[in-house]
């Protein structure tokens, strides 16, 4: 079975993010960017169905700037075989990297694609999903265990209420939660070795992907802040302020 | 102008989430239609029915929709979508499984889990865990929308729709539902919950959280939820989570124990209406957004709480 694995390069979910003055959006300068968390637990679960003789060859691509290169290296490193990197400096939304993938499985044909469920930037939550339907093909959101069952693919979901399991046919795309795996931290040899591995370079033009966005973004604000409350001195004091307030 | 709102319902009952959605879907404008798909689809459309400023309610029922497939709902609401310009659904994980496949089959951009409508082609949502809030202007011509419940009132009940009955898509081959394992509880669910007893790591194991969080959560009617950090040490089901990829709540009242308060967890959570925080270390990030902090130890505090209201 070969796997194709989509990455995001997104700001590190450590750093706090700070609004521009301006409004136009979030300040990147100079901000650690990582890998997309959910994205690395779908390329470690590539690699664990590489090492369990599951799948044969796992594909990393990525969308994005130049530096996108460093989030595919880190796949690699983990142990992915090789990259794809389509680079653009453009905003691109969800819809237009679902339109992306879609020419990279024509070209690749995998038999699964294992993505993130979200990216922690945007939020949005939609790429995986758009993608099986452009692709017409089933498939297996929030994924907490992922079964190969003969030659469909058996999907544990976490969905509201408690877990759901289905089964999909192959050619399928499957989205990752966050308790479907614990990813590694990549060794020095291995990163050593994936500078070796092959990245191969696109544009969306080279797919013929119109990328323009659907959406303008009007203004980026910070959120409502909460005003700081008081600290009680015991569980008395905290009682007496719950019913004060009447919340209890 | 029409609008279509996807029902929510489990169990045979409507979840109250699709009345939150149908008051956002009437901000859109325009004539407001309630699909009800899926098993027991017949004994909701009733109450779907009653909702205020519904203009009719589409029944679908059939083998292929039992479980609302992200595949049957596309090929159920694709066609649907002819006479009606914006679909709007929760962002539950039954909306969010199938709101960009229709998006993607009508080539539209989809708006995910917005707070507010500014205007048709105008939205407001969270971005990065609800550090920044985005506005944000679409140039499709139909609109694909998935709302969080926290962020619009209930409509009222005081509607009366007529029902008409819609055949459920062909059988596809290519996904089938397996089964599920639900998390039986009698407490409030969580996202329509007044108020929530939330329990983080420093409990320290699933016998301590049942031990300590459970009584509080009894005396006070409350919901049950947990930090990630307390789901994914096993203290709690992956159903309790509270955060940035979890339940996003907004209850009255809100008490965090032993909760230190990372970004994603104060996202799901800090609409809260008031916020106890219980923790021993000072420092934690909770009681910046805590109404009242008590820093005490919480297999202490929260017994004594227990007993005292």
């Amino acid at each position: 079975m070969k796997v194709l694995v989509p990455v995001k390069r997104v700001i590190d979910y450590n750093v706090k993010v700070r609004v521009k003055p301006d409004q136009t959006g979030v300040d990147l300068a100079n901000v650690k960017m990582s890998m997309n968390p959910f994205d690395e637990i779908s390329v470690e679960e590539a690699v664990r169905m590489k090492e369990a003789g599951i799948a044969t060859e796992v594909v990393v691509v990525s969308i994005g700037p130049q530096q996108a290169q460093e989030t595919i290296r880190t796949a690699l490193a983990m142990g992915a075989d090789r990259g794809i990197l389509i680079k653009t400096d453009a905003m691109v939304e969800p819809l237009a990297v679902a339109k992306l993938l879609a020419k990279v499985v024509a070209d690749e044909k995998p038999d699964l694609v294992l993505l993130g469920k979200q990216a922690i930037d945007d939020d949005s939550n939609q790429t995986g999903q758009m993608l099986a339907a452009l692709l017409d093909w089933p498939q297996g959101t929030f994924a907490y265990k992922i079964e190969k069952d003969g030659d469909a693919l058996k999907v544990t979901r976490e969905v509201d209420g408690g877990l759901q399991t289905v089964k999909l046919q192959t050619p399928a795309v499957v989205t990752v939660d966050l308790r479907l795996n614990e990813p590694r931290y990549a060794s020095l040899p291995n990163i050593m070795k994936a500078k070796k591995k092959e990245i191969s370079e696109k544009s969306p033009a080279d797919y013929g992907v119109d990328i323009t966005p659907r959406l303008t973004v009007v203004k980026v604000t910070e959120p409502a802040a909460r005003s700081g409350g008081v600290k009680v001195e015991d569980v008395a004091a905290l009682v007496a302020k719950l019913k004060t307030a009447g919340a209890v | 102008m029409a609008v279509l709102v996807i029902a929510e319902h489990a169990h045979g009952a409507l979840s109250d989430a699709t009345h939150k959605v149908v008051t956002a879907a009437s901000k859109f404008g325009g004539d407001v239609d309630v699909l009800v798909a899926g098993e027991n689809a017949g004994a909701v459309a009733p109450a779907a029915a009653k909702i205020s400023g519904v203009r009719k309610v589409l029944k679908a029922e059939g083998e292929t929709l039992r479980k609302q497939t992200a595949e049957a709902m596309e090929a159920l609401v694709v066609p649907l979508m002819a006479g009606y310009d914006a679909v709007f659904i929760a962002a539950t994980t039954t909306g969010k499984n199938i709101a960009p496949r229709i998006a993607a089959k009508l080539d539209v951009m989809q708006l995910s889990e917005i707070v507010e409508v500014v205007d048709q082609s105008t939205f407001v949502r969270p971005i990065y865990a609800g550090n920044a809030i985005m506005t944000v202007k679409s140039s499709d011509a139909k609109k694909v929308i998935t709302v969080r419940g926290t962020a619009f009132p209930a409509a009222g009940n005081d509607g009366s729709a007529s029902v008409e009955d819609l055949a459920a898509p062909a059988a596809q081959s290519k996904s089938e539902f397996v089964s599920e394992e639900m998390v039986k509880s009698d407490r409030p669910e969580l996202t329509a919950a007044k108020r929530i007893v939330s329990g983080g790591r420093a409990l320290g194991s699933s016998d301590k959280f049942k031990e300590v969080i459970i009584p509080l959560a009894d005396k006070l009617g409350a919901a049950v939820g947990a930090s990630r950090a307390a789901v994914d040490a096993g203290y709690a089901p992956n159903d309790y989570q509270v955060g940035q990829t979890g339940k996003i709540v907004a209850p009255e009242l809100y008490i965090a124990v032993g909760i230190s308060g990372a970004i994603q967890h104060l996202a799901g959570m800090k609409d809260s209406k008031i916020i106890v925080a219980i923790n021993k270390d000072e420092e934690a990030p909770i009681f910046q957004v805590a109404d009242y902090g008590l820093v005490a130890d919480l297999f202490v505090a929260v017994p004594e709480l227990t007993k005292a209201i």
